[in-house]
């Protein structure tokens, strides 16, 4: 390369922002026919400007040069938005900080020398694959078993045909907010996706497109809910603490009238 | 899908960059996400009717082409490792743009290039591979590991006043520097309309303070975007009530509150407009392979407004698609192939072929080492502004690089069983060739014309320079082999209505 100053990025100079060590316990598991268990390693001197994931990216470099298996974590758009990523730190779905996906949390949330401990999702419904990476199709199904209207669209009708009033719209996208990323099923003792769910019933059934199915969405999802092994929900509220994106438990006990 | 809407319920619309006019709906800063929530619920249902087969955890490596015909295609299961032939009537590509080329960009990680690499080279022409977009108002990295770059609404530059240090290599904080020695160089070079110049003059005023010095944080690489003056005119509690999430994020990935101190933003690839050449039924220069949404070149032209990749993705997707693949279904019922096919079988030998080369190079360095250096040179070379010397070299340098990756990298694990490490080794080594291409074409094409800039192709206030005498066409690259020199084939621009002109925001 030329002596030119370059866009990459990669000039010195950012020798002047804060660095910090960290120790992480890390959850290494081949695969889900074989026992899994924690695994020390240090990170010295990180840039605190770092999320955890590039935290993570920069320690498989290490574990590549010295030939082992780098960890393996599930990761997309790296800014909270697409629901891939998800794991435990230290207990808590996505780490310490509210609001925020483990894709969005910064070494500056920790102090110098802190010990993380990162595990996978842990649920009945969520059959462990590999390290801190599960399989959460469950999701998926959930969807599929009425979380859509099942009108086809046919001709693009006229925009403004169906009239939709401002804060029921906004109370609509509060809920469709939801990244699907399994966090409050992870963080629930029951292992209940029952806040996925209201999220998506609360979605649909407050929009004039989802009315005429809203009964039978709310029970045959709930069905599907049982069929997964997902539990049941028992207000302890740990979902609405961990959801990324602060989706109200208010929706479950919605949901609970919407089913009868 | 849950649309903004105004009091009386009508749909709200919203103003967006290159437009005068307030057309747009929006779903707050999640347009495209509730587009593509909406359409995932639509899949799901068609899932649970048992007329579509989800097979999802695949990476597309190969095309299966018989006698230049698209039939089928190769498919790595990411969790098993196991190589599965599917075999088809038609093949539709959606695989999105080729930003991570950059290695830096605002795509998501695992975007990639390698569906739309691999049909190129089994004969798909390959059209405007060097335009692509860089946007102007996104979160600059940190440190040499930062994996990504944030995007941030262009709406900031509405209240935020852009400025660089007036003399270079001033290192004092922001609150130290005096209103004198500041530098608000959009207002001062582009007194019409300021801080508010289209994405592709933003970035290249940017891009060349900062080369000469003037650049501020880590490795002099930003500029600064200043709330101040908004705030002491409209109130503290107004501006964060108008960007209040996008402020939030800001804080949160840069640690530095924009309340009190200025953001700092620098230009990052956003979206690629060239992609592989389609015709008006969206099918490729191969016969059966069609190419949907940021993946095929089509509609942007050299460079896309704000808002119209969306569009794009719906005008694809629900209006055109359904007529033209349907329409080739039923005027091409031959036979399936068989999976043992003799084109399978040769498919597939590729696929594994690439598999077992990156898996025997037993390097030392890994894959993401040679990206950021591939990111390095591409957004030197045939980023923001381009030269023909730099091109030239960044060939050169490519040549290198490329080597060097199939030399020294080391991709652990094997063929089996999921490995993270091969997905992006197997995507990088494609990048090398696509990189290739765009710093030919940029190279090829002697204007400046969009998000092309080519500094010898400048007027005199240093504006985009258009030949349209000479290339006032699309380039379709023409894949002959490796180490042949690809084809350039150009296919003319016709203007009926409307003739293009020149744009002036001075
Ligand atoms: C941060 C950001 C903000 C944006 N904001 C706007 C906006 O406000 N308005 C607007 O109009 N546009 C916006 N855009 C642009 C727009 O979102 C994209 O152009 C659009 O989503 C592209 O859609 P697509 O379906 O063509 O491709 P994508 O959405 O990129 O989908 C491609 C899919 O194919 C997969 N894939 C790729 N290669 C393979 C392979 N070999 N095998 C299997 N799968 C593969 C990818 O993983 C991905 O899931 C934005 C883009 C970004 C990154
Ligand atoms: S990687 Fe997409 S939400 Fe974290």
């Amino acid at each position: 390369m030329t002596s030119r100053p370059t866009d990459s990025g990669l000039a010195p100079g950012s020798a002047s922002r804060p660095r910090l060590s960290l120790n992480l316990r890390v959850w290494r598991q081949e695969s889900p026919a074989e026992p899994g268990g924690f695994q020390s390693y240090r990170l010295e001197q990180v840039s605190a400007d770092l999320s955890l994931l590039e935290a993570l990216d920069q320690l498989n470099e290490q574990l590549i040069a010295a030939g082992e298996r780098p960890v393996h974590f599930e990761h997309d758009c790296r800014e909270g938005i697409c629901g891939s990523c998800g794991f435990l730190v230290n207990g808590q779905a996505h780490g310490p900080q509210a609001a925020t996906t483990v894709c969005q949390l910064y070494l500056r949330q920790f102090e110098d020398g802190a010990t993380l401990s990162l595990e996978p999702w842990r649920s009945r419904a969520f059959p462990p694959i590999q390290d801190l990476v599960v399989d959460r199709s469950a999701l998926d199904r959930l969807i599929s078993a009425g979380g859509y209207c099942s009108v086809n669209t046919g001709q693009a009708p006229e925009g403004n045909a169906m009239l939709v009033g401002q804060e029921q719209a906004a109370s609509a996208f509060a809920t469709a907010s939801c990244i699907g990323c399994g966090a409050c099923v992870a963080s629930c003792r029951n292992a209940s996706a029952s806040l996925f769910v209201a999220a998506k019933l609360a979605h649909l059934g407050q929009l004039p497109q989802g009315q005429p199915e809203r009964q039978k969405r709310a029970r045959s999802m709930g069905q599907q809910m049982e069929a997964e092994g997902f539990g049941s929900c028992s207000s302890n509220l740990e979902c609405e603490a961990v959801c990324p994106k602060q989706i109200s438990a208010d929706w479950i006990s919605w949901m609970r009238r919407e089913a009868r | 899908m849950p649309f903004a809407r105004e009091y009386g319920g009508t749909l709200a619309t919203r103003s967006f960059g290159g437009a005068l006019v307030s057309r747009t709906f929006y779903a707050r800063g999640q347009t495209g996400q509730q587009l593509l929530y909406g359409a995932y619920q639509a899949l799901m249902r068609q899932v649970a009717l048992g007329r579509v087969e989800l097979l999802c955890r695949r990476d597309l490596l190969e095309l299966v082409t018989v006698d230049g015909v698209a039939r089928g295609a190769v498919c790595r299961h990411l969790l098993t490792g196991a190589l599965e032939v599917h075999t088809a009537q038609a093949v539709v590509l959606a695989t999105g743009g080729y930003s991570n080329v950059y290695f830096l960009s605002t795509n998501a990680l695992k975007s990639n290039a390698s569906a739309i690499w691999r049909a190129h080279r089994q004969g798909a022409l390959f059209a405007n591979p060097c335009f692509t977009q860089i946007h102007p108002t996104c979160i600059p990295s940190g440190d040499a590991y930062q994996s990504k770059l944030t995007l941030m609404s262009e709406s900031l530059r509405n209240d935020g006043r852009v400025w660089l240090p007036a003399m270079a290599g001033d290192e004092r904080p922001p609150a130290a520097i005096p209103e004198a020695e500041r530098d608000y160089f959009l207002e001062r070079q582009y007194p019409a309309y300021g801080n508010m110049v289209p994405r592709d003059v933003a970035s290249r005023r940017a891009r060349e303070l900062c080369n000469a010095g003037h650049g501020v944080g880590p490795g002099g690489r930003s500029v600064y975007l200043d709330l101040r003056d908004a705030i002491a005119r409209e109130g503290r509690e107004t501006i964060e009530a108008r960007y209040g999430n996008l402020l939030e994020m800001y804080e949160r990935i840069s640690g530095d509150d924009p309340i009190t101190t200025p953001m700092r933003i620098y230009p990052a690839p956003h979206y690629t407009m060239g992609g592989l050449w389609v015709d008006y039924q969206l099918m490729s220069s191969i016969p059966g392979l069609f190419v949907l949404g940021e993946a095929n070149f089509s509609e942007h032209g050299a460079n896309r407004l704000g808002a119209s990749a969306l569009m794009q993705g719906l005008a694809d997707g629900y209006f055109i698609a359904p007529a033209t693949v349907t329409a080739w279904l039923a005027g091409h019922p031959t036979p399936a192939i068989a999976v043992d096919d003799p084109a399978c079988r040769a498919a597939l030998e590729r696929a594994r072929g690439r598999i077992a080369a990156l898996l025997q190079v037993g390097g030392r360095r890994p894959v993401d080492a040679f990206h950021r250096e591939l990111g390095a040179l591409m957004i030197e070379r045939c980023g923001i502004s381009r030269e023909a010397s730099g091109l030239r070299a960044g060939l050169q340098e490519l040549e290198e690089l490329e080597h060097r990756f199939h030399s020294e990298v080391r991709v652990p694990g094997s063929a089996e069983g999921p490995n993270p490490e091969l997905e992006k080794a197997l995507r990088v080594a494609d990048f090398f060739g696509l990189a290739q291409l765009m710093l030919r074409d940029a190279l090829a094409r002697e204007e400046s014309c969009g998000a092309h800039f080519r500094e010898e192709h400048q007027s005199a206030e240093g504006e985009a320079r258009r030949d349209d005498a000479n290339f006032s066409h699309i380039a379709a690259w023409e894949f002959r082999g490796d180490g042949a020199e690809p084809l350039r084939h150009s296919e003319p621009l016709c203007f009926t209505a409307l003739q293009p002109s020149t744009r002036s925001y001075r």
